[in-house]
């Protein structure tokens, strides 16, 4: 390998590591303020793309029949729940919260369809459609199981992958998209050919990274997050509530998610199925961050990405492989390196 | 005095077992009111109850409100607040970032600032270590961080779970000072003890709790010369 190659497959593996960043960041930000490690991820990743790639089609994406569907669901489900505990009081704002919002945002894309939007547009709307569903998921699926044990949140979130991939295979159909670049931008680097798609793509995880540390420290309602994760109990002493916490984590989230879909979407093709592969590589990014610090998964994502581009590079066929081996030397020397720090989990 | 705070026959299950049996009592405004007993009295279950991390029977009410079915955020909201025998700090955050979660419940903020510069000049170590991450502060200061905490939430009701636990001498005269003052800012509070006399010596009103019953109750000043409660208690012969 020259060092041309090599500079040539650092960058991509930078530029796809930054990818994974975005989803590993929101991986570890849902994992620690609901318990819950979030595997649909990558799928709100790849359903991002989809609609991205429907909206560019000029046909309105089939997240919008999720979204209604979705916000249907846990409406009734939260109705049920405030009838059961008697707090019928609260049902305006769960109307609003469950079905007015999401509804609202479906209709407005609808609209703004008809009107043949520019691309910044139909990158707002592509989020937008996209953002309500990782909290609706969460209302329908894992509040009723909120204080289960983390094996069962985690089967249950894989099983919720599974139905999402149906899911993604009856509203996007099997077809494979690619959107056009961002930007057609490109520049050379000490003899290296660089996209602005690349560039784009690291300066967003950049700006998103700095946006997340701006929140989580200069914010009340971030500091609460990081309260929650850090100990629930002695937040909810605050009188934060953890389901709310819950809520800004899958919205901010899947927010990561989508962007990172949008960025990823001209890169590869991207199927109703792709999001698995994306999701479980910045789950191995977050993991050798420790699943609880940002910096630690950001590099473990960008680390994850440098070693699937030399190894697609080595050995295409072997390049998951390689990837996913290096789980076991990070869980072994994790697991090394936390055997005395059990007592520290209280206070 | 108007009734602040009253449990009405209230049971406390682990399981099948009841750790609390048909307990009442009540806390006056203004007012410092301790529940003394051993190890394992069920004194600690009776204010997770109260504060309602625990599932409870029986009737709960504050300032006239009927609170035995609410959120503990519910509770927090109507400013009914807790400092746990555990401290329950965010080990992780600053000791600033810990005092201004504190006062997360208030809706007006506008008096955040103001009551912050209070709780730092009543524990001006805490101000001193206010960039610090709380994990590292000693047993005495996370203490009083517990307490600059909780009083950020400007709570009428203050609930001490053992404020003195695991504390020196010194330290604890400190704490129970402290505790003593914050009735004349009008906070009442219910305070659960091992260290019975020092309890009994701040209190106005005070419950005797043994497996899970109170068997016996009365003014603070009656209780401290009580015979039984000195040789059980309060280390007398």
């Amino acid at each position: 390998m020259t060092s041309d190659i090599a500079a040539i497959l650092g960058i991509d593996g930078i530029a796809t590591g930054a990818v994974y960043a975005l989803v590993a960041i929101g991986t570890v930000l849902i994992f620690t303020v609901t318990r819950v490690i979030f595997i649909p991820f990558g799928d709100i990743a790849a359903f991002t793309a989809l609609t991205l790639a429907a909206l560019d089609a000029k046909r309105f994406p089939g997240t919008g029949a999720l979204v209604v569907i979705l916000a249907c669901l846990a409406t009734l489900i939260e109705i049920i729940s405030l009838l059961r505990n008697g707090e019928l009081r609260l049902l305006p704002r769960a109307l609003l919260f469950y079905l007015v919002l999401p509804l609202a945002v479906v209709g407005a894309a609808w609209l703004a369809m008809r009107t043949d939007p520019p691309l910044a547009i139909r990158l707002v709307l592509a989020l937008m459609l996209i953002t309500p569903i990782a909290p609706l998921l969460d209302r329908i699926v894992f509040r009723p199981i909120a204080d289960g044990s983390v094996l069962l949140l985690l089967t249950v979130s894989v099983a919720l992958h599974y139905a999402l991939v149906g899911l993604g295979l009856l509203f996007f159909g099997p077809e494979g998209v690619r959107t056009e670049p961002l930007t057609s931008f490109s520049t050379e680097f000490a003899g290296v050919l660089i996209s602005g798609q690349t560039m784009l793509i690291v300066i967003a995880a950049l700006v998103f990274s700095g946006l997340l540390y701006l929140f989580f420290d200069f914010t009340l309602v971030g500091k609460s997050l990081r309260a929650t994760a850090v100990n629930r109990t002695g937040s909810r002493l605050m009188g934060i509530r953890p389901a709310r916490a819950g809520t800004i984590a899958y919205l901010l989230g899947s927010l990561m998610a989508g962007v990172s879909g949008i960025l990823i979407a001209p890169v590869n093709t991207v199927f109703y199925d792709s999001g698995f592969l994306i999701g479980l590589k910045a789950f191995v990014g977050a993991i050798v961050g420790g699943m609880t610090s940002y910096p630690g998964a950001a590099i473990g994502a960008v680390g994850v990405g440098i070693l699937e581009s030399f190894a697609s590079f080595e050995s295409s066929a072997l390049k998951d492989v390689i990837v996913f081996s290096l789980l076991i030397p990070v869980l072994i020397w994790r697991s090394l390196a936390s055997l005395h720090s059990e007592e520290e989990i209280e206070e | 005095m108007s009734e602040m705070f009253s449990m009405r026959d209230v049971t406390v299950c682990y399981d099948n077992v009841e750790a609390v049996r048909n307990v009442s009592l009540s806390v006056e405004e203004g007012q410092i009111v301790t529940v003394i007993g051993p190890n394992g009295a069920g004194k600690t279950t009776l204010l997770m109850a109260a504060i309602g991390l625990l599932a409870s029977r029986g009737r709960m009410v504050f300032q006239g409100d009927d609170i035995g079915k609410m959120s503990v955020e519910d509770r927090v909201e109507r400013r009914l607040c807790l400092v746990p025998e555990k401290r329950e700090l965010f080990s992780d955050m600053s000791v600033a970032d810990n005092l201004l979660l504190g006062s997360y419940s208030l809706r007006d903020r506008s008096g955040v600032q103001t009551t912050l510069d209070e709780v730092y000049d009543r524990f001006p170590r805490l101000k001193e270590r206010q960039r610090q991450a709380a994990g590292t502060l000693s047993g005495g200061e996370r203490q009083m961080l517990a307490l600059g905490r909780a009083l950020m939430a400007k709570p009428k009701l203050l609930m001490l779970d053992e404020p003195s636990l695991g504390l020196a001498p010194l330290i604890v005269r400190e704490i129970f000072r402290t505790i003593a003052s914050l009735r004349d800012l009008g906070v009442s509070i219910l305070l659960v003890e091992q260290n019975a006399r020092a309890a009994l010596e701040t209190a106005d009103y005070g419950y005797v709790l043994e497996t899970g019953e109170v068997v016996q109750s009365g003014p603070a000043k009656d209780l401290i010369h009580d015979p039984r409660l000195i040789t059980a208690y309060l280390g007398g012969h």
